[in-house]
Parts: structure tokens; C-alpha cells; sequence
């Protein structure tokens, strides 16, 4: 059962992810990511992950993704069109490589010992990530808040109207 | 038929989606398809820690999975507003033509 | 004791008038410069005087001048009887030479008012250096002291030393063996394990000392300076070449006595070297015709005498003539100086003659110099002469015989000198006058010493207490043999110059490649101009120069530069601006770190 939920949505994840590579307008790539996202989703809710799979859907997919698309239809991006310079010659090969050397050594390193079934993991509900989080990792915690800050500073004050 | 999921199968999938989304970032030429793919990637590696959590029954990967998450959150904020004040300046989507730092 | 005053006060001399002597007259610049050798002097009367036995040397420790690993070399000065003997000769004919400067440099052809503080100032500091090196208690010390003497001859005599390379190639060898042989310089430590080392080490050190002895006393062959540096002013060659810094060497060897006793082969080598250089050197000066050359070369010859002594194992003798030999020689300096003086600068004897009418104070001091260097018995060379060869008949018969002929050689030598400058009739243009008193009082000083010094000052038997028992055998035969040696000689040169007075020139003319190689002085000079300097020159011009210098390194240099362009115009390819070159890059590296941690880091289970 597991393997089967396993295949089905990492065969969508793959093939939105390509989906996301080749489409030419930028609108149809971010909607592909969001189902790769989805997916992905649900492959954490198999890990036991629900505290994550829950902040990928509201977080990832529900605010960056739609933050993504209102740029898209700000800047009315169109269909990509020029035909610039190509790296596919340099890039194609390097990157089966990468991803044949990160295949090989995964299979070496983890010869099938530990096996993921639903339910395998109960650590990762919220009341475990908030324990966590308020004691072991409070330093980043209170760190990426201030990031946040500097975040939307940031992003104010890059998107603002000239002052004339 | 085995009911259990190697984990070896989620590290390939985790190593299939970094690598598409490096193919993305290399290879498309509109800058918010590139910034996509670097979601793309960041997602990969997110599962990946995931995973490992799991093999470790430890919860420190859900962690950094969260801070990973907000970082790329502020980074997805800040990155799109520099992409609109480069379009502002300078018309264009194409990440060929900003090479004001050629030679 | 503070025997550190006395070479320190001529240091101060030196310090005070190299300082602030441009701004003092005349009599003060002397003043100083012979205040400060003269209380030298007195202070090493009064530290013998404090001495109560005269066996038991005296060390001051002044401070650790090394101290690393097992080397511990500490600034030491003694003083036992050689030390004494040495002090007295440094310090007393130095202080008669200094007195006899005052008037020499007053107007001679000397510096000018500007330089005569610099002279006197030089003077010091080669008296300080001096003491340094007869006062040191260890090898270090003296190798100090004998630097600097030789330092402060290149400044006296002013730019015609090339040649000391050879000197301080000999020290320096003897100096880094001994540190590696005995991990001492002390003299006491040295002395005591040198019974204990095996005898070819003892041999190995010893010749090397020897050479080099053989470059600061001017034996063979290593002399051919010494003739040259007859054009710096007659006191300093007085000082230096007959008195002190050629002493140098032979103080070295006999300060070095325990050594070679246990060498015999190197004693015999010092022994050969010593008569070799006295034969050869009398007759190259038999022939010359510049006054200060005859001396120059007689000195030469002399020092070989003193080898000789050293050589046959009695090493007393050696210093006997050496202090003999001071007094006579240094007279005879003085002596031709104030002839030069006398005739404004005239040097070649051709134009002299007559003189002993004119300048009789000049020539009655000379003629007791001539008597003792012929050994004419019972003046000082004599006894020193006589105690050599006495030795050197005990050692080798061949030795001695040869040490008789030139004798008889030395003694023609002088005499010929002493008839041209003073006989016959003057040829010259000059109006000769005689010298002022600050120059005649030293030399009848010397003349006094000359005449009675071998019998007021017994060295043999003041330094029996320190060598070796050397089993003297007076054989009266041989007594005879050298005073009739010298008489001779005398004899002969009358013949030649006073009685048949073409009869020099007729000789000349009969043995004319004779005369003609003594003459040239073996052609030497030349023969090392074209083995060693030129060949040293030009190999240092091609090989060093364009060779090393302009090609190897500033090739370096420069391909350094080119490559350095090379590499950054490759490197420049990587900025192109262009953001996915960038990630192409990245992704290269990535791909390599991954290949590298998989094969080499070990990303295995």
C-alpha cells in the first residue's frame, strides 16, 4: 500500500517537475510547481512528517507559489521567445553525471536497511516540533524571525516608487 | 510485494528533482523560471532531510526543514522584488542580457 | 688586575680622535694617540710587576659572549710569560713608533692636516686590535684580534691589499675544525684534550693554522702583499710589517705549542715553509734597489728564521728572534724613513750615497741595526740568530746549512744597503738634512735596544717555565760557523760595492738570468696575476654575472611575470558576466567534489 502511494506521487512529482523545466510560459511552470509541492506533501505525511506536509501546503504552495504568480502577472510576463545562448552542450552531460554519480552513491550507501511505512514515525507532530523548536533550536528560531524582518524591509524598500 | 518504501527510493527521488532543478536554472532563460527552479531544488533537499529524520527517528530534520522553508520564503520575497526593479531598469525577463559585469 | 685597560686605552685614543679629532690641533691629536699607547705601556709594567709568579698565568672572565648548545665562549683575557713578552714589544716599540710618527707625517708626503687625525686615529685602533689578539685566552679572541689587525692595515696603507683572502681562508678553516673537534675555543680546554686526539686531527689543525700564519707573517706563499704594501707611510710599515701584525702568526703557532708537539709532521711542514721563504726572500732582496723593498723582503726572510725556531721544536727561539727582530727591524725602518725624509722623498738607493756625513744621527742608529741583523756577536740577533740554528742543526742538518747561507745572504743584504745609502759619494739632487729630534730620539732608543736587548732580555730562558724542555746542545762549532757566516757577508759586500765599486754591475752582467729572475722576484706576482686573479675575474664575469645573474634569475623573475599574465588571461574566462556560465562552474565543481569524496574521502556504508 505504501509503495503504491510512494510510486504515484513521485511519478507526479517527476513528471510536474519536467513540466516546470520545459514549459515556456512562466504561469504553466509555476502551477506545475505547486503540484510538485503537492505531491511532495504527501510523501511527507508518509515519512510521518505531518507538521511539515501541513506548513508545505499552507506555507510553500499557499504563499510563496501564489506570491510567485502575482510577480508573474505583475511584470505580464510572456511565452520566452529570443533564442540566446545555449549551455545544454557543457550542461547536459555534466548534470547526467551529477545525477548519475548522486544515484550510484545513494544506492551504495543505503542498501534498502531502513524501510518507510505510514505510521513508522510518530516524532513528527506539532507537539514534538514545538518542543524542539522552544528549546533546542530557540537561537534560530529567534534568528530567522529577525530575518523575516529584514526580509520584508528588504523587499519594501527594492519594490517602492521612486522618490522624486 | 514488500509494504514498506527503501529509503533509498526517496533519496533517488530527492537527487531526480535537485537535478531538474539545476537543468532548470541552467538551462531556461527567463529569470523567474530560474528562480522556480531554485524552489525546485530547495524542495528537493527539503524531502532528502526529511527522509533522513526518519532514518534517524530523530525530529531535528523537520527543523531544518522548517528553517529551511522560512529562509526560502524571505529569499523568494527579496529575489522577486530585485527582479522587479531589474525589469524596471532594464525591460527585460532574459537573464542573458544582464551581464553588465562582462570581462 | 684589569688587564682590560690595556688594550681599551688605545681604544679610547682611537674613539676620541676618530670622533672629535677633526676639530683638534696638531699637538693634541699626538697627544692623545701617544698618551694612550704610552699609559698602555706603563700599565703592562705595572701589571707584571703585580704578577707574583710568573708561572701561574692570569685569567680575567669579562663576560659569555656565546652561550649555545654545548658552545660556551666566553671573552677571556691571559696572561702568562709568552703573553708578557708579546705585551712588552707591542706596547713599547708601539709607543716609540707613535712618537716617531709626530714627525714623519708632520709635512712628509703623507695626508694633509685633515687626515693626520685619521692616522693617528688608525694607529690606535691597530694597537687595540693587536692587544686584543695577544691578550685573548681562547681562539676566538685572537681570530677577533687578528681581523682586525688586518683590517686596520687595509686602512693604513690604503687600498692595496687584494691579496688577504688567503688569510682569512686559513683562520677560518682552523676556526670551524676546532669548534667541531674540540667544541672549545678556550686555550686551557683546547690544551688539555689535544694529548687525547688522534694525530692526523692534530695534523689536519695544525697545517691549517700554519696557513693561516703564512698569510699574516708573509711566508710562501702567501707574501707577495707584504713588498706591496711598502707604499703606505714608513712608520705603519715599520709598526706593522716589522713589528706586531706579522708577529701575529708566529705568536699564533707558539701560542698553539701544545698542538703541534703532538704533530710532528706539521712542525717539520713550518720548518721547510720557514727556511724555503728565508732562502727565497734574501735573494729576491739582494737585488732590489728601492730601500724600503730591501727591508720589506729582509723582513720576510726574518719571520722565516723565526719558523724555523718554531718548526725544530723550540719554540723560545723563535720568540727570541721575534723580539729581536722587532727592535733591529723596526730601527731599521724608522731608520730609512728619516733617510726618505731626509732626502724629500727619495727612495731608490741608486740616488743615494754619502750620507753619513750629513745625516749622522740616521746613520750611527742604522749601523746598529746593521750590526745586529748580521748577527754580529755581542749584539741581539746574534743570540736570537744563533739559538735558531742551533735548533734547526738538532732538527735537520739540511735545515741548517741552508739557514747559514742565508745568513751569510742577510748580512750581504744589509751591508750592501748600508754602503749604497751611506758611502762613497752622494748622486743625488736633494738637499739632505737631518731629522728632527722626535724622530732620532726613538731611534737611538731601538739602537740601544738593538745593540744590548739580547743580553738585557733573556727570552729563552724567561719562557723555559712554559715549552717543552728542548734539549739545547751548545756546540760551540757551530757558534762559530754563523758569526763567521755574518762576518762574511759584511766582508763580501765591502768587496763588491766599496773596494771594486763596478764589480756589482760586472756580477749583474755575468749571471744575468740570475740576477734577472731575483730581480723580478721570481716572476710571482705575474705568475699569480694569470693562475688565480685573472682566471677569477673573468670566470666571475661570464659565469656569475651573465651567466647566474642576468640569465637564471632574472629569468626566473621575469618568466615568473609571463606566466603570471598566461594563467590570468585563462582565468579572465571565467568572469563572463553571465549568470548561467556561473552555475555551469558551480555545477563543475560540485561534480568533481562528489567524484573526489566518493574515491578518495570514503562515503562508504
Amino acid at each position: 500500500m505504501d509503495v503504491i502511494l510512494f510510486l504515484i506521487f513521485a511519478l507526479i512529482a517527476v513528471v510536474c517537475a519536467i513540466n516546470v523545466v520545459v514549459q515556456t510560459h512562466p504561469i504553466s511552470s509555476a502551477l506545475s510547481l505547486v503540484g510538485v509541492m503537492g505531491s511532495l506533501a504527501v510523501l511527507y505525511l508518509l515519512l510521518g512528517a505531518e507538521f511539515i506536509a501541513a506548513a508545505q501546503v499552507i506555507v510553500y504552495a499557499g504563499a510563496i507559489m501564489v506570491l510567485f504568480i502575482f510577480v508573474i502577472m505583475l511584470l505580464n510576463a510572456g511565452a520566452e521567445t529570443k533564442k540566446g545562448r545555449s549551455y545544454l552542450i557543457p550542461g547536459a552531460p555534466l548534470l547526467i553525471v551529477l545525477l548519475g554519480l548522486l544515484a550510484y552513491y545513494v544506492q551504495r550507501m543505503f542498501p534498502g536497511s531502513t524501510m518507510v511505512r505510514f505510521g513508522g514515525f510518530q516524532g513528527g507532530g506539532p507537539k514534538d516540533i514545538g518542543t524542539a523548536l522552544f528549546t533546542t533550536y530557540l537561537l534560530p528560531f529567534e534568528v530567522t524571525s529577525i530575518l523575516i524582518l529584514v526580509a520584508i524591509i528588504g523587499a519594501i524598500v527594492l519594490a517602492r516608487k521612486e522618490i522624486e | 510485494m514488500m509494504t514498506a518504501v527503501p529509503i533509498s527510493w526517496f533519496l533517488t527521488l530527492s537527487a531526480i528533482l535537485f537535478a531538474l532543478g539545476v537543468a532548470g536554472f541552467l538551462f531556461r532563460r527567463n529569470i523567474i523560471t530560474v528562480f522556480m527552479s531554485i524552489e525546485l531544488m530547495l524542495n528537493a533537499v527539503n524531502l532528502s532531510f526529511v527522509t533522513f529524520s526518519y532514518q534517524h527517528k530523530d525530529v531535528s530534520g523537520h527543523l531544518f526543514t522548517f528553517f529551511v522553508m522560512v529562509v526560502a520564503a524571505a529569499e523568494a520575497a527579496v529575489g522577486l522584488a530585485i527582479i522587479l526593479t531589474v525589469f524596471k531598469n532594464r525591460s527585460t525577463l532574459n537573464v542573458d542580457d544582464v551581464n553588465s559585469m562582462k570581462n | 688586575m684589569q688587564l682590560w685597560l690595556i688594550p681599551i686605552l688605545p681604544l679610547a685614543g682611537f674613539l676620541i680622535n676618530g670622533l672629535f679629532g677633526r676639530k683638534f690641533s696638531k699637538g693634541l691629536v699626538s697627544a692623545v694617540a701617544i698618551g694612550s699607547v704610552v699609559l698602555s705601556f706603563l700599565w703592562v709594567l705595572k701589571t707584571i710587576a703585580a704578577m707574583g709568579d710568573l708561572n701561574t698565568p692570569v685569567v680575567e672572565h669579562y663576560f659569555t659572549w656565546i652561550q649555545s648548545g654545548t658552545i660556551n665562549v666566553g671573552c677571556d683575557f691571559l696572561v702568562d710569560r709568552l703573553t708578557i713578552v708579546m705585551l712588552l714589544v707591542v706596547t713599547g716599540i708601539g709607543s716609540l713608533i707613535h712618537v716617531y710618527s709626530i714627525g714623519y707625517m708632520a709635512h712628509e708626503h703623507g695626508p694633509n692636516f685633515g687626515g693626520y687625525y685619521r692616522f693617528f686615529a688608525y694607529l690606535n685602533l691597530f694597537m687595540f686590535f693587536m692587544l686584543v689578539l695577544v691578550l685573548g685566552a681562547s681562539y676566538l679572541l685572537l681570530f677577533v684580534g687578528w681581523e682586525g689587525v688586518g683590517l686596520c692595515s687595509y686602512l693604513l696603507i690604503g687600498f692595496y691589499f687584494d691579496k688577504k683572502f688567503a688569510t682569512n681562508a686559513g683562520n677560518k678553516a682552523f676556526i670551524v675544525n676546532r669548534i667541531k673537534n674540540f667544541g672549545s675555543l678556550d686555550f686551557d680546554k683546547v690544551f688539555h684534550q689535544a694529548a687525547s686526539a688522534p694525530e692526523w686531527v692534530l695534523t689536519t689543525i695544525g697545517l691549517l693554522l700554519m696557513v693561516g700564519a703564512c698569510g699574516k707573517s708573509a711566508q710562501i706563499p702567501l707574501y707577495v702583499w707584504l713588498p706591496d704594501a711598502m707604499a703606505g707611510p714608513t712608520p705603519v710599515s715599520a709598526l706593522i710589517h716589522a713589528a706586531t701584525m706579522v708577529t701575529a702568526g708566529v705568536y699564533m703557532t707558539a701560542r698553539s705549542w701544545v698542538i703541534f708537539t703532538h704533530a710532528p709532521g706539521a712542525m717539520d711542514v713550518i720548518a721547510i715553509i720557514g727556511v724555503t721563504t728565508a732562502l727565497f726572500a734574501a735573494t729576491i732582496g739582494l737585488v732590489q734597489n728601492d730601500i724600503k723593498k730591501v727591508f720589506a723582503y729582509s723582513t720576510v726572510s726574518q719571520l722565516g728564521y723565526m719558523f724555523i725556531g718554531i718548526g725544530s721544536g723550540a719554540f723560545s727561539t723563535g720568540i727570541y728572534h721575534l723580539m729581536t727582530h722587532a727592535f733591529f727591524k723596526a730601527l731599521l725602518f724608522l731608520g730609512a724613513g728619516s733617510v726618505i725624509h731626509a732626502l724629500s722623498g727619495e727612495q731608490d738607493m741608486r740616488n743615494m750615497g754619502g750620507l753619513r756625513k750629513k745625516i749622522p744621527i740616521t746613520f750611527w742608529t742604522m749601523a746598529c741595526a746593521w750590526v745586529a741583523i748580521a748577527g754580529v756577536p755581542p749584539f741581539d740577533g746574534f743570540y736570537s740568530k744563533d739559538a735558531i740554528l742551533a735548533a734547526a742543526y738538532q732538527h735537520s742538518h739540511a735545515i741548517y746549512w741552508v739557514g747559514v747561507f742565508t745568513a751569510c745572504l742577510t748580512a750581504f743584504y744589509v751591508s750592501r744597503a748600508m754602503f749604497m745609502t751611506f758611502f762613497g759619494s752622494y748622486r743625488g739632487q736633494a738637499h739632505p738634512h737631518e731629522s728632527p729630534a722626535v724622530m732620532w730620539v726613538p731611534l737611538a732608543v731601538l739602537a740601544v735596544l738593538s745593540l744590548a736587548g739580547g743580553w738585557l732580555f733573556p727570552i729563552p730562558e724567561f719562557l723555559k717555565a712554559m715549552f717543552p724542555a728542548f734539549e739545547e746542545a751548545t756546540n760551540p762549532l757551530l757558534t762559530y760557523i754563523s758569526v763567521f757566516a755574518g762576518l762574511a757577508g759584511i766582508g763580501l759586500a765591502y768587496l763588491v760595492y766599496m773596494v771594486k765599486p763596478g764589480m756589482a754591475d760586472a756580477l749583474a752582467q755575468t749571471f744575468r738570468a740570475p740576477y734577472q729572475l731575483f730581480y723580478n722576484k721570481y716572476f710571482v706576482d705575474e705568475l699569480y696575476d694569470n693562475t688565480v686573479v685573472r682566471p677569477l675575474v673573468g670566470g666571475s664575469r661570464m659565469v656569475l654575472w651573465k651567466g647566474v645573474d642576468a640569465g637564471l634569475i632574472d629569468g626566473i623573475v621575469n618568466g615568473v611575470g609571463a606566466r603570471c599574465r598566461d594563467v590570468g588571461s585563462v582565468l579572465r574566462l571565467l568572469q563572463s558576466g553571465s549568470i548561467r556560465s556561473y552555475a555551469t562552474w558551480v555545477l563543475f565543481g560540485s561534480v568533481a567534489l562528489i567524484l573526489a569524496m566518493g574515491l578518495f574521502g570514503g562515503l562508504q556504508r
